[in-house]
């Protein structure tokens, strides 16, 4: 199984600024493929690379087998959801759907027939005859995708597709997305900031700082074994304790600040681990609290409730331990008769040295 | 309250004076006098018929309907591709370049047509024709049209033309499929507000015209026979209700380009 869409080494600069500092990355074909970073990390300009409005500096791009360099965005196969959805105000919502089959040689009423089931596709049948100006965010959204989507690209790029619209729209819509993905087929390139959407959607994620890949993973092994501080804490919620790996060798022996020693896996040095300080990170939900009455089961360390957030479904604690710096947060599921507990009570927080991952400084 | 009544005298004050000599020309055109005085002597459209019956004049109407038609068109097209560079495309030294092209509104047209007459007569020893007039006009008309056309192509999605490339369109079907479109309003409405300027000029035609003399420059021309001043009444109604009727209709299309790309209108001439 060969890559639909390779690069290799690709640099960008926009005059002094580096915005793309050697960038490797290979998707497969039919992947859901995620960019995420933080504002201004490059997602947009590694995309527009892609689609061929912006020229690397330095690097290939193959698509698909060929190399990309000198052929222009019209003549690439893929297609782009822009950010603004870029729908064209002066057409109405079939010619903006139909404006890709404009040197389609196919008669007139097959072409019809395409812009309606394109339109049905997105869940927008009916709407052919409206002015293009007047749809909103989430109409203007499935126009952007039917339109694309028309001419069956070998890859579809989708640059924060979701940003501009409500939490709830924003929700159905990635629900919708992921199936249409799997409908149709298509290699998708999603650009977004939004970690758990990455998560929900994505097959594989890319996590980007300042023009690099800081890692690239599937969804869970993102989330839980994060490579880096820097990705431990874009992604979800990450407690960072200090520490030290005494041996690695066949074993990694660690000793974690105010926790204690253990042992962990190779899997949990996901950036390798070598002996001397480091840190360690542990997810809230891999934490639990000994209630009144509870037999603690594992490794447990004495602390006391520092902060209570109620949401509902959870709580989140914030626990206060004797030697650790921070405090960790602990998240519990409000089970029946688990009662809220407040600030100040004596706990005891249960670890297991299988959930810490050692991060690379 | 009291500010608010001497504000209003004011804006009354200012309407009049700013009118009424305007206002004055419609009057004296209709008026069966070859004077110019109160009290009028009754209705007449004889100076009308008069114009209708001057040779003179329709030469000079030709010669300025000519130049103001082709100014238009070539100012506009180069305040098109200036105020398209201007929101698109990025290079170095831009805003010097656009200080530079929109500098005539500011010179005096004297100092304009001096300049141009020394650089046709001496430096290349061409004839005054009335290509020296467009050349004049052409050049005062390209800051307007660049003022005018800004607004439309400052208020477009640059990722519009980029979609219509993803779609499969080279460059310039994409610019004539969707950029052209939409700011197409804009362009009318440059088009006729450049017609007017050239129309109305004087002052640089006066200097650069060839054998055959613009209106403008014709009507100065009758001024010297006072029997023909209700002559220049009549012609000045008539190219007022052109120049107004033109700004409207201008106007007009800059709003509806506004509405059609869905925005508030803001700036424009009216
Ligand atoms: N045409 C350009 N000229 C100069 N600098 C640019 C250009 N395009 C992007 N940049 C710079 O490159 C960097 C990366 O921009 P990019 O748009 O790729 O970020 P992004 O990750 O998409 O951010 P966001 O989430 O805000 O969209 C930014 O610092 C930006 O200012
Ligand atoms: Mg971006």
């Amino acid at each position: 199984m060969t890559a639909l869409i390779e690069l290799k080494g690709i640099h960008k600069h926009y005059g002094d600024y580096h915005a793309l500092r050697g960038i490797d990355l290979e998707i497969r074909k039919g992947e859901f493929f995620s960019l995420l970073g933080p504002s201004g990390c490059g997602k947009t300009t590694l995309l527009r690379t892609i689609a061929g409005f912006e020229a690397p500096s330095q690097g290939t791009l193959r698509i698909d087998g060929r190399d990309m360099q000198g052929v222009p965005a019209n003549l690439r196969p893929t297609n782009m959801v822009f950010q603004s959805y870029a729908i064209f105000p002066h057409l109405s919502v079939a010619q903006n759907v139909a404006f890709g089959l404009r040197r389609d040689p196919r008669p007139r009423e097959q072409k019809a027939r395409a812009v309606a089931d394109a339109l049905e596709m997105v869940g927008l049948g009916g709407y052919g005859g409206r002015a293009a100006h007047a749809l909103s965010g989430g109409q203007r959204q499935r126009v952007a995708l039917a339109r694309a989507l028309i001419l069956q690209p070998k890859v579809l790029l989708l640059d924060e597709p979701l940003s501009a619209l409500d939490k709830k729209m924003r929700e159905t819509m990635q629900v919708e997305l992921i199936k249409l993905q799997r409908n149709v087929g298509i290699t998708f390139i999603l650009v977004t900031h939004d970690q758990e959407e990455a998560l929900i959607m994505s097959d594989r994620i890319a996590v980007m700082f300042e023009g690099e890949i800081a890692q690239m993973a599937d969804p869970e092994t993102l989330y839980r074994r994060p490579n880096s501080r820097r990705v431990a804490s874009f992604i979800g919620k990450m407690n960072f304790l200090e520490g030290r790996v005494d041996e690695a060798g066949e074993r990694i022996l660690v000793d974690v600040a105010g926790l204690g020693r253990g042992e962990v896996s190779p899997e949990q040095a996901p950036a390798g681990a070598t002996p001397g300080p480091t840190t360690f990170g542990v997810r809230p939900e891999t934490l639990s609290i000994v209630y009144p009455g509870e037999e603690p089961q594992g490794r447990v360390a004495p602390g006391i409730v520092d902060e209570v957030v109620y949401y509902g479904d959870m709580t989140y604690y914030d626990v206060r331990i004797e030697g650790v710096a921070e405090p960790l947060t602990i998240s519990m599921k409000n089970l029946m008769g688990r009662p809220v507990l407040d600030v100040g009570t004596p706990v005891g927080v249960i670890w297991d040295e299988k959930s810490l991952v050692v991060l690379s400084r | 309250m009291r500010r608010g009544r001497l504000l209003g005298i004011y804006t009354i004050v200012y309407l009049v004076f700013l009118f009424a000599p305007i206002a004055l020309l419609p009057i004296f055109a209709f008026n069966d006098a070859a004077i110019i005085a109160f009290p009028l002597a009754g209705f007449s459209t004889r100076w009308f018929e008069r114009l209708w019956t001057t040779p003179a004049l329709h030469q000079a109407l030709q010669n300025s309907l000519f130049i103001a038609t082709v100014t238009a068109v070539l100012a506009t097209l180069l305040g098109t591709c200036a105020a398209r560079a201007a929101s698109m495309a990025r290079f170095p030294g831009k805003r010097a370049a656009l200080g530079f092209i929109m500098l005539p509104i500011a010179l005096p047209e004297i100092v304009i047509a001096v300049a141009l007459l020394i650089v046709i007569r001496q430096v290349f020893d061409l004839p005054l024709t009335n290509w020296s007039v467009i050349a004049a006009h052409t050049l005062i008309c390209v800051p307007f049209s660049i003022a005018i056309l800004n607004g439309a192509f400052a208020a477009l999605d640059p990722s519009l033309e980029e979609a219509a490339m993803d779609l499969g369109e080279s460059r310039w079907s994409a610019f004539r499929l969707v950029t052209l479109p939409l700011v197409m309003p804009g362009i009318v409405s440059s088009l006729l507000i450049c017609f007017i300027i050239s129309m109305d000029d004087f002052v640089l035609a006066q200097f650069l015209t060839g054998a055959n003399p613009t209106l403008p420059v014709y009507i100065y021309s009758l001024t010297r026979f006072v029997d023909s001043l209700p002559l220049i009444m009549a012609l000045g109604t008539i190219l007022v209700t052109l120049s107004l009727t033109l700004l409207v209709i201008a106007e007009w299309f800059r709003r509806r380009g506004a509405a059609r790309a869905g925005l508030k209108t803001s700036g424009g001439l009216l």
